[in-house]
């Protein structure tokens, strides 16, 4: 291609920071977790992408960090393809991305300070004072100035995911993905990890992806929604339109029933014959 | 038959898959160079955490040879030579064979372990994630400390086992051996190539058991169950790593 | 500061570590044959080297002065040529002293054996010691002592017959 500056700016300026295309992941042989995904995240938005546990939410960030690779597909960030990268352009697009990890996964080696600073110190040559600055920024905008001596094996769930957030956004990503982050919360930390994503997405014009099962929360923050099931979109668009859904899947999740689409038995033969009763009769 | 080939197969795919993984961390090592801060608190972990015990084990080795030799070697009227006896034993096999499994024991199982934990609590994914290679992060300079350390414990060792406060201090000291006579029967008989022969076997030792430690924690599942096997397979591969390999390295080094 | 106390602590434990590898090696490990340090050559030619290998000790009246550092054959004589490296507090050597391969003990390791002569020059660096004795070969002694037997057995029986019979056959 052309090396045009204005054709690649034309290129950048697409709505979609994320274009997934035709998805297909499976573990080992056998069960496919994902087959023929389509997924669009929109530059600016809280893109919700939720679903009954065990549809391989938490796979697609690591589609997308280009941690695993699809069998098939592609997934592009800003107009790259992330599977097609080498290892230098992948770290390069990763720097662009933060990702908070379901229990926040700081290295518990060091302190909530350090933990901050590592991804400054590993990736730039900023001097100590400016660095000092910029974690002390960071941590401030997740409300954890004070705690920046503690260990970071010490912090309760809900901090422990704060400092994360904080370390996902001390580079300036354009884009955080967030694994699960109200899993376990109590009301105050889970209100607490809400407002931090709405007003740090709007704030810092990032872009952020939330996967995750809670429905009642999700559906309050985010500005496009995603439900996943059996390996397929069942539904999307705006929290409006996917609360007014009538695909069986997407009803069975949203209103939280016992049955439907997905049997509440497991797949078994029928009772009777199990305990013998078959045969007597 | 078919499970026979399954795990054959299953076998040989696990030592490409380690083979594999030790190309890739000879390749992150000189990484561990540049970050001289890692590097020491690791040798802090492997190495000055493990002096007591090998202090302590070098010492009873020492006067446990030094108490069997002086049996053996009185029935020869050879106890002049309980010097040279132990000083042997301890050089050529016991002093990196010991301190090998003593390693394994105690910074083999903690780095396997540590590593483990690391992987179950996505701290390695993190890393990934925020474009940091936790190869040359977290595991290289753990590879490369345990590399640095076996040696240095195996010398420590051998010091303690002859001469401070092992052979010396029961031979001497306890049974009456002459001083002069365990100190010459060692100066005329014993080579600094067999000094150097034990320290090169320490240092395939070092490699191997935190080779096998920081395969173990990096692949293991990543869950409760994962670490604790993680840590009992270094533990048991890595003791009969240690045993097999100083078999083939005597062999090699046998004059 | 914490990681200055940790710094301290790797440091005392490497000190520890080298100092033992030089203790074993300088004060555990008979140092007079470190390769180029120190001492200097001699060579002995001998028929037969019996089991000697290099490593071996230099004896001079029982005391260890040295060891054989290589061995090799002398292409026209067909001799082994054994070098010696003598440390250097040995250095006056008579010139016409004889070197002999013996065994310590009844089965132990080879060792050569220097035993000094009457002359006032010294063996230099480099220099050949001319007069040797080879190893004690116990197969080469057996079939001696078995010649010597048959020889000693055919002439006291008188009959020169006896004798050449198994000789040729």
């Amino acid at each position: 291609m052309p090396d045009i500056p204005f054709l690649k700016h034309a290129m950048a300026v697409d709505d979609n920071l994320v274009k997934i295309r035709g998805l297909r992941f499976g573990y080992g042989r056998g069960r496919l977790v994902y087959d023929g995904v389509d997924i669009d995240i929109p530059r600016g938005c809280v893109t919700a992408i939720m679903g009954p546990s065990g549809t391989g939410k938490t796979t697609l960030l690591r589609l997308i960090g280009g941690q695993w690779r699809p069998t098939a597909g592609t997934v592009e960030f800003d107009g790259v393809d992330v599977h097609r990268q080498g290892r230098r352009d992948l770290y390069a697009l990763r720097r662009r991305m933060g990702m908070l990890f379901q229990n926040g996964a700081l290295l518990t080696d060091l302190s909530v300070f350090d933990n901050v600073a590592f991804p400054l110190r590993e990736h730039t040559t900023l001097p100590e004072s400016m660095i000092r600055d910029l974690v002390l920024l960071k941590l401030d905008a997740v409300g954890l100035r004070g705690a920046r001596d503690l260990a970071a094996d010490a912090l309760s769930g809900g901090m422990a995911r704060r400092v994360a957030l904080a370390r996902a956004i001390a580079l300036d990503p354009e884009m955080v993905m967030y694994d699960e982050p109200f899993t376990g919360q109590d009301p105050i930390s889970m209100g607490v990890l809400m407002r931090l994503i709405r007003t740090l997405n709007d704030a810092l014009g990032l872009t952020s992806i939330i996967v995750s099962h809670d429905v009642a929360e999700v559906l309050s923050i985010s500005d496009q929604v995603y439900i996943l099931s059996g390996g397929k979109v069942v539904a999307q668009g705006t929290p409006e339109a996917v609360r007014g859904s009538t695909e069986a899947h997407a009803r069975q999740f949203l209103d939280g029933r016992h049955d439907g689409p997905l049997a509440f038995q497991y797949p078994a033969p029928l009772l009777a014959q199990d305990l013998g009763l078959g045969a007597v009769s | 038959m078919k499970s026979a080939w399954q795990s054959l197969a299953g076998l040989l795919s696990g030592l490409g898959r380690a083979t594999l993984f030790l190309f890739q961390l000879l390749a992150a090592t000189p990484h561990a160079l540049a970050r001289p801060r890692i590097l020491i608190r690791q040798l802090y972990m492997v190495g000055t955490l493990s002096l007591v015990i090998i202090v302590v084990s070098g010492s009873f080795v020492g006067m446990v040879l030094a108490l069997q030799g002086y049996r053996t070697l009185s029935g020869f009227g050879a106890t002049a030579s309980l010097g040279i006896f132990v000083a042997f034993t301890v050089v050529r096999e016991l002093g990196p064979v010991v301190t090998a499994l003593l390693f394994a024991g105690r910074a083999g199982s903690a780095l396997a372990a540590e590593i483990g934990l690391m992987r179950a609590t996505d701290q390695l994914s993190g890393m990934e994630m925020m474009a940091v290679d936790p190869l040359r992060y977290v595991v290289a300079p753990r590879f490369l400390a345990g590399f640095i350390a076996m040696p240095l414990l195996t010398a420590i060792f051998s010091v303690m086992a002859i001469g401070v406060a092992g052979g010396y201090l029961i031979g001497v000291s306890l049974l009456g051996v002459d001083p002069g006579a365990f100190w010459s029967q060692i100066h005329a008989n014993m080579h600094p190539l067999d000094i150097w022969q034990s320290m090169f076997k320490a240092l395939v030792f070092g490699a191997v058991i935190t080779w096998i430690a920081v395969y173990q924690g990096y692949h293991a599942a990543p869950n409760s169950e994962g670490v604790s096997s993680a840590t009992t397979t270094t533990v048991v591969a890595s003791s009969l790593a240690v045993l097999g390999l100083d078999f083939i390295l005597t062999a090699f080094m046998f004059r | 500061m914490q990681s200055r106390a940790l710094e301290i602590l790797v440091g005392f434990f490497v000190c520890l570590g080298v100092a033992a590898i030089f203790v074993l090696t300088f004060r555990v490990a008979s140092t007079d044959n470190i390769g180029g340090g120190g001492g200097y050559t001699l060579t002995a030619d001998f028929s037969n080297i019996g089991s000697l290998s290099p490593g071996a000790s230099v004896k001079l009246a029982g005391v260890r002065i040295g060891s054989v550092t290589g061995i090799s054959i002398d292409p026209k004589t067909f001799q082994a040529v054994v070098a010696m490296r003598i440390s250097d507090q040995h250095r006056d050597i008579p010139d016409d002293s004889a070197a002999k391969i013996l065994t310590a003990g009844l089965l132990g390791e080879q060792y050569v054996g220097l035993e000094p002569g009457g002359s006032l020059d010294a063996l230099k660096d480099g220099g050949r010691i001319q007069f040797t004795q080879s190893a004690f070969v116990l197969e080469n002694v057996i079939g001696q002592f078995l010649t010597g037997m048959v020889q000693k057995g055919s002439q006291s029986s008188g009959s020169p017959g006896a004798a050449p019979a198994p000789a040729t056959p």
